[in-house]
């Protein structure tokens, strides 16, 4: 029994853990290397972010991503963490009050913490409600913005699955562009 | 909830049903050792190995070298992490593994559970994650499957004491079922955006002008065994919620297709093996009965929102977005969830813990019913069968005969056995639960006060001792008791189980199959796929009414009489 | 078949409430661990409300607790006393049989005229006896010399003596049965308490009785999940005391003893000896409930043909006349050919011949001069005024007449060898008129009894000593589903071997010495009483009516006692929902008002909600004693409609059930005061 059990757990440890990973790590990067490298974006040859990975927009001049929980600071993309705060919890009550700050028929994304803290997307109407504050705050007309949050509106995948969003570093990216 | 998500739960539930029909088919050839032109390939490993596959293992000697093995993993995991500090490939520099911690997650990893008592991207090396962890995902995998090959032997044969060879069966999985599925996923996962990279992170100059430190890694290849053994252990803390291991719903669909095509597939393997396709449909047809039911429920209470946040202001449309992202939808976290804790996968891609407190109950509930709904791979099949097997006997006796299930008669030892393998999950998930709700070691883990607080402590024990491994958060779980009670609870929960299953196994190949007649209790019909519906909720779940009572559903009457904690 | 007594006769039940109070003992019960359980639990409830009681808090809900869980017990304990009452009062019956009989021991066998007086209960095996006329048969034993009627009353409620002689299949004798004539020679078979009337009296009385292997699989199943509630039960303390409830242990305990299967627990055993009684009833003595179960099993019937399908003698079925000659003449004709024939076949002519053509016996006149039937002949007929008439074997008749059966008429007569049955030919004054079909006559009723058990998934096997030909025709026109021709005892003993390799269990009946090794190996042996002690000792039931078609209905009981357990094992478990909706918001509603959301029956109050829990739970077994007693009611449906029926009354019936009872008891409970 010896000689099945240690060939086995050796073998697979090197082939399993090692051996193929690996390889296929040598592959994806020849074949694939922007998405195996985790779809950065470069601008002048320095990573300004991931395609995927949302970041921290604060101000009035930016599209906001949703509210992140992750620990030391928002958007910390080196540990990702969810608020784990339960339906009844008096302290996310607390917060998604703060978050609506009065206003009424807030979207739920831009009043909830998202799962992951590195939502990149929002929703179309959260984009859109944001859309006044930036027009006055960059002095842009509000049919520009109004126009560019329908052009970054990222439709169903397959026409199906998953929702309607907006990238928010694509967004703010485009509109930095607007300069 | 719209008509759009309705054809999304359905389209990808589809797909995996379509899928699990060849999967079935060549999961039938791998346990009845049809290799086709493989043969010669696998003949050569095996011989390296020094396995000779035509001789065949009595229960015992099945159970004794898949015990052995299992231990002689989980010592060489707790090596590697108690190592990390000084092993190579640590690009972070992360420290060793502190012991209670390292004991937890060797034994998660060897149990198929997964929980995960760390945040990956913070705590493990690039080594312990490919060369100790994604190892165990395919070697805890492989050993369900082993089983339930071992298992369906007994159905099909009649009067041996064989049940197969443990080692021929592991290698066979591993190498001719796991790895190519793995290899196939990894590319699919890589080409969606997941990264595969041995980079450990990457600093962005953002364009508000902060900065970003972005955590990479080999994410694909560990991401897609991840899902295709039903292990959930995700690479990033978030697991597959971070859009490095969800970057979009095609991606989580495709991880909702993995998780449940093996367990899909077993059950129709089944059917093949015992010369039977009717039974194995059957069995197939209550996990998914049980799916649909519990993913449309997850998905109403989550559609419906929060009230609480509905009077504050917050738009109803949406639903409940906490601890949600926006890519996936409702549907699909919907549809994810009742997967990931019905087959005891446990990654998630959306908070649990965050859901509404009826949201939260049906992954809770769907993890006490057994994990057989679909279940691990390999442990849902026989775990489902440990349930047919008593619903049988019930049912058989109202219908005047000794109870008999695929022509084998049930009688006082297998029943014996399999009430014991049945009594091994209320024991362990009410004894620790409650002993963690009295003790102050285990009340100070405890993030969340009132009902919310008791389903988290509940929770994180259903999952341990039903080898789900997803959380419902809020629990510091890095703690000497929980590292230790939650250990022992997998290590029960997985193997106090298989040892009664077995012996059950050894039993039924002993005894000869008789044939089927008029005067046989039907086991493929809607009559017995109900029963076995009944016999699971009622046997395998009321026990947990009294808790579930005082955990989500007094949260539920308390979030609508506006109450918060 | 017996006489049943009446369901609750008042002096079992007076019996039995005795007894009911004796078999508390918890050295008794533990043999059922849920009522083991129940009474642990009523103990601990008695205690906590006499410590409250003294001092001096209120102390009525506890007390009525207590009450009810005992009476909980105490009904378990009841069902199967009278259950046991019921088999007693036969037993006593048996027992005055058996009394304390001397009898003649015959030291020398080879001289009976030398004999010494010895107690009954001191004989032993191999002794002789022997027994006249008026004198009680000591013990159980064979006939080695002599001939006698016997009167079985005591045994088979029979009273017409049966003839018993040396030799032969008729040489078995039982002990306590009465010897009315002649007088026989007797050597002892049986140790004595073992002889048969010992086994029966301990069989119908329950001393005997084992678990049966289907009754220790229920009671693991019970055991297993009387511990689940246990456990959710006890860890209910830890969940409570974090969401800041302490219910009380006799709230506990009263969430314990209803969600335990109380109700199949408290009636298992009844189950199992009224099965047994109903079999004693019905005639049948089973060596052990084991064979009772094994008859629910049993796939392949084998019974004889003569004496069991048919009714073992060939009798007239048809006439069929030559060209030219009528019907009634030629019945006319066989009644006169057969007048001197005293066979059972020639009378069966003359009934067939008076039951189809009306036609009476004609007058003797004293010139008629039979020709009685004869072997060697095969012949009989009646030479008269009118014409001398003949009926025999077609090849003897055609020889003697000498003359060729006319054309027309031997296709008739080949058909009728043909199908197995004997065709006769029948000729006035030497010529021949036409042929009577004699055919073994299948018993009426027997292709729809083998109907009936193809539907409850029964093969029968019809065996026959016969030719092929005649076996294939008679089992097409029984409707067996297969039969075993030219049998003799190894073919019989090979053909329950192979069935039984296939996985088949095989029940047979039998009666001569030949059939004692098929008797044996069959799973279900029924022998009957007239047989020979040994094929009464190779089979595992005896049926003192010596029918064998009775292993039917003893198929019946064998599955009605299975079904009876899966049924109210069902119904128990399904209760269990509405007791949590009884008693799960009573205990936390003070914590979560929320939780009244799932007081659905809109019980009074928190107290009367699990006192109208508990209360359900004892009087439901009660209520179920009766059905308990009776047996589930059997329909020869398939398995799936079988299940589907039982699952609809005793699966949803138990889930709906004790919503509306705890429903009715909270009431009467609100309005006698008590809540």
């Amino acid at each position: 029994m010896l000689r099945p059990l240690l060939s086995l757990l050796l073998g697979s440890t090197l082939l399993l853990g090692v051996a193929v990973p690996l390889g296929v790590t040598a592959i994806a990067g020849l074949t694939m290397p922007e998405r195996a490298g985790g779809s950065l974006i470069r601008r002048e040859g320095q990573v300004i972010g991931s395609a995927l990975i949302g970041q921290n927009f604060e101000g009035d001049r930016w599209f906001r991503g949703r509210p992140s929980a992750t620990s030391a600071a928002p958007y910390d993309a080196s540990s990702s963490a969810a608020s784990q705060l339960g339906p009844t919890s008096a302290a996310l009550l607390a917060a998604v009050t703060e978050r609506v700050s009065g206003a009424r028929e807030v979207p739920a994304d831009a009043a909830t913490a998202s799962g992951s803290g590195l939502d990149p997307h929002i929703s179309p109407e959260s984009a859109r409600r944001q859309i006044a504050r930036i027009a006055a705050a960059r002095n842009l007309p509000v049919q520009r913005l109004a126009t560019l949050v329908e052009q970054n509106i990222e439709a169903r995948e397959l026409g199906l699955l998953g929702e309607p969003r907006v990238n928010v570093l694509r967004i703010n990216l485009a509109l930095e562009a607007f300069r | 909830m719209t008509l759009i998500g309705w054809a999304q739960i359905a389209l990808v539930l589809g797909c995996a049903l379509l899928l699990a029909v060849p999967v079935g088919r060549w999961l039938a050839a791998l346990a009845e050792g049809r290799l086709g032109g493989l043969a010669r390939l696998d003949a050569a490993v095996l011989r390296a190995a020094g396995v000779d596959a035509s001789r065949g293992q009595s229960w015992q000697g099945f159970l004794l070298a898949m015990l052995a093995f299992n231990a002689a993993g989980f010592a060489l995991l707790y090596a590697i992490l108690r190592l990390q500090g000084v092993l190579p490939l640590n690009p972070q520099g992360f420290a060793s593994i502190p012991p209670y911690l390292a004991f937890n997650t060797a034994i998660s990893f060897v149990t198929n559970t997964n929980w995960q008592a760390y945040s990956g991207e913070a705590a493990m090396s690039h080594l312990s994650q490919m060369m100790g962890l994604a190892v165990q995902n395919f070697l805890s995998a492989a050993t369900g499957i082993a089983l339930a090959f071992a298992v369906m032997r007994a159905f099909a044969t009649g009067g041996v004491t064989q049940l197969g060879n443990f080692w021929a069966d592991l290698t066979r999985i591993t190498l001719w079922l796991l790895l190519p599925g793995t290899l196939l996923a990894a590319f699919a996962f890589i080409a969606m955006g997941v990264p595969q990279t041995l980079a450990a992170s990457v600093i962005a100059a953002t364009p508000s002008g902060g900065e970003q430190t972005i955590a990479l890694g080999p994410v694909a290849f560990q991401l897609a065994i991840k899902h295709l053994g039903t292990n959930g252990g995700g690479f990033f803390g978030v697991n597959s919620l971070h859009p490095f291991e969800g970057p979009s719903a095609l991606a989580t669909s495709l991880q909702i297709v993995l998780q449940v095509v093996l367990p899909f597939g077993l059950c129709l393997a089944f059917g093949r093996i015992v010369g039977d396709a009717r039974q194995g449909r059957a069995l197939l047809a209550v996990m998914v009965g049980f799916v649909l039911v519990a993913t449309l429920s997850i998905y109403a209470a989550e559609a419906a929102g929060n009230p609480l946040h509905i009077a504050a202001g917050v738009s109803p449309i949406q639903g409940n977005m906490e601890g949600k992202d926006v890519r996936f939808g409702l549907a699909l976290a919907a549809l994810f969830t009742a997967t990931t804790t019905g087959a005891s996968c446990g990654a998630v891609n959306a908070m649990i813990d965050s859901f509404t407190p009826l949201g939260g109950l049906v992954p809770l509930f769907l993890i006490q019913l057994g994990e057989v709904l679909p279940g691990g791979v390999g442990s849902g099949l026989y775990g489902m069968l440990v349930f047919a097997l008593l619903a049988v006997f019930i049912a058989g006796l109202m219908v005047g005969r000794t109870p008999e299930y695929l022509g084998k008669k049930v009688q006082a030892r297998e029943v014996k056995l399999a009430m014991l393998a049945v009594l091994v999950l209320p024991a362990v998930i009410l004894g620790f639960t409650a002993a963690a709700l009295v003790l102050p070691m285990g009340l100070a883990s405890l993030q969340d006060a009132g009902p919310h607080g008791l389903t988290e402590m509940l929770y994180a024990y259903s999952s341990a001792a039903g080898n789900n491994g997803s959380a419902f958060g809020g629990l510091t779980a890095d703690t000497p008791w929980l590292n230790t009670t939650l250990g022992l609870s997998m290590l029960l929960g997985r193997f106090a189980f298989v040892i009664p299953v077995l012996a059950i196994a050894g039993s039924l190949a002993a005894k000869p199959r008789a044939p089927e007649g008029p005067g046989t209790l039907p086991t493929h019909g809607p009559l017995f796929i109900g029963l076995l519906a009944g016999v699971i909720l009622i046997l395998g779940g009321l026990q947990y009414l009294p808790s579930l009572a005082l955990g989500p559903i007094a949260e539920h009457f308390a979030m609508l009489a506006g109450q918060t904690f | 078949m017996q006489s049943a007594p009446a369901l609750f006769d008042s002096a079992i039940i007076r019996q039995a409430a005795i007894d009911a109070v004796r078999k508390l003992n918890p050295g008794h019960l533990v043999r059922n661990p849920v009522i083991f359980v129940t009474e642990v639990v009523s103990i601990l409830v008695t205690l906590l409300a006499a410590r409250d009681a003294a001092a001096g808090i209120p102390w009525g809900f506890q007390a009525g607790v207590a009450a009810w869980l005992w009476l909980t017990v105490l009904f378990a304990t009841f069902a199967e006393a009278v259950a046991e009452g019921r088999g007693k009062a036969r037993a006593a019956s048996l027992r005055a049989a058996r009394g304390d009989t001397m009898a003649r021991f015959v030291p020398l066998p080879e001289d009976t005229t030398q004999t010494i007086p010895r107690a009954a209960g001191e004989l032993r095996r191999g002794d002789h006896v022997l027994v006249e006329a008026g004198e009680i048969i000591p013990s159980d034993g064979e006939i080695v010399q002599g001939i006698a009627s016997v009167n079985e009353s005591a045994v088979t409620g029979e009273s017409a003596p049966v003839i018993r002689e040396a030799g032969g299949d008729r040489s078995a004798v039982t002990g306590g049965t009465l010897v009315v004539s002649d007088r026989i020679l007797v050597r002892i078979t049986a140790e004595a308490g073992g002889t048969f009337l010992d086994r029966m009296i301990a069989m119908v009385e329950g001393a005997s009785r084992q678990k049966t292997p289907n009754e220790i699989a229920l009671d693991i199943l019970l055991a297993g999940m009387t511990i689940i509630f246990l456990i959710a039960v006890v860890t209910l303390v830890g969940f409570a005391s974090y969401s800041g409830a302490a219910p009380s242990v006799v709230v506990l305990a009263a969430l314990l003893v209803t969600l335990i299967p109380t109700t199949i627990g408290g009636l298992l055993s009844a189950i199992g000896i009224a099965g047994m009684d109903r079999l004693v009833r019905f005639n049948v003595l089973a060596t052990s409930g084991r064979a009772v179960e094994a008859a629910g099993d049993v796939d392949v019937l084998l019974l004889d043909k003569t004496g069991t399908i048919t009714f073992g003698n060939r009798q007239a079925a048809a006439f069929i006349a030559a060209p030219g000659v009528s019907e009634t003449e030629i019945a006319e004709a066989a009644v006169l050919a057969s007048l001197a024939d005293e066979t059972p076949e020639g009378r069966s002519i003359l009934a067939f011949a008076r039951e189809r053509y009306g036609i009476t016996l004609p007058a003797m006149t004293p010139e008629a001069r039979p020709v009685p039937f004869t072997a060697q002949t095969r012949m009989s007929g009646m030479d008269l005024p009118s014409g001398s008439y003949r009926k025999g074997a077609v090849d003897s008749l055609a020889a003697t007449l000498n003359q060729a059966v006319p054309a027309a008429l031997s296709a008739g007569i080949d058909r009728i060898a043909r199908t197995g049955a004997t065709p006769l030919a029948v000729a006035k004054d030497g010529r021949i008129l036409g042929a009577i079909e004699l055919k073994d006559i299948v018993k009426p009723g027997m292709r729809e009894r083998f109907a009936e058990l193809r539907r409850m998934g029964i093969r029968t096997v019809m065996v026959t000593g016969d030719n092929r030909l005649t076996a294939a025709a008679i089992a097409a026109e029984a409707g067996v589903d297969d039969f075993l021709a030219e049998a003799n005892p190894q073919e019989k003993l090979d053909y329950i071997r192979a069935q039984q390799a296939g996985g088949r269990l095989v029940a047979m009946a039998g009666d001569g010495t030949n059939d004692a090794p098929a008797l044996a190996q069959a799973d279900v042996g029924l022998a009957m009483q007239t047989g020979t002690q040994a094929a009464r000792e190779a089979g595992n039931m005896v049926d003192l009516d010596s029918d064998p078609t009775k292993l039917i209905e003893v198929v019946e009981i064998g599955k009605q006692l299975l079904i009876t357990r899966g049924a109210l094992t069902t119904f128990s478990i399904a209760n269990d929902v509405a007791k949590y909706f009884a008693i799960l918001p009573a205990i936390f509603v003070t914590q979560y008002p929320g939780l009244a959301a799932l007081n659905v029956m809109g019980l009074t109050s928190p107290q009367s909600a699990i006192l109208s829990a508990v209360i359900f739970n004892a009087l439901i077994i009660v209520a179920l004693v009766p059905l308990a007693l009776r047996g589930v009611a059997y329909a020869s449906l398939g398995a799936a409609a079988l299940l589907r029926r039982n699952l609809l009354i005793y699966g949803l019936g138990g889930l709906v059930a004790p919503f509306i009872g705890i429903k009715i008891i909270d009431v009467l409970l609100t309005l006698i005061g008590v809540a």
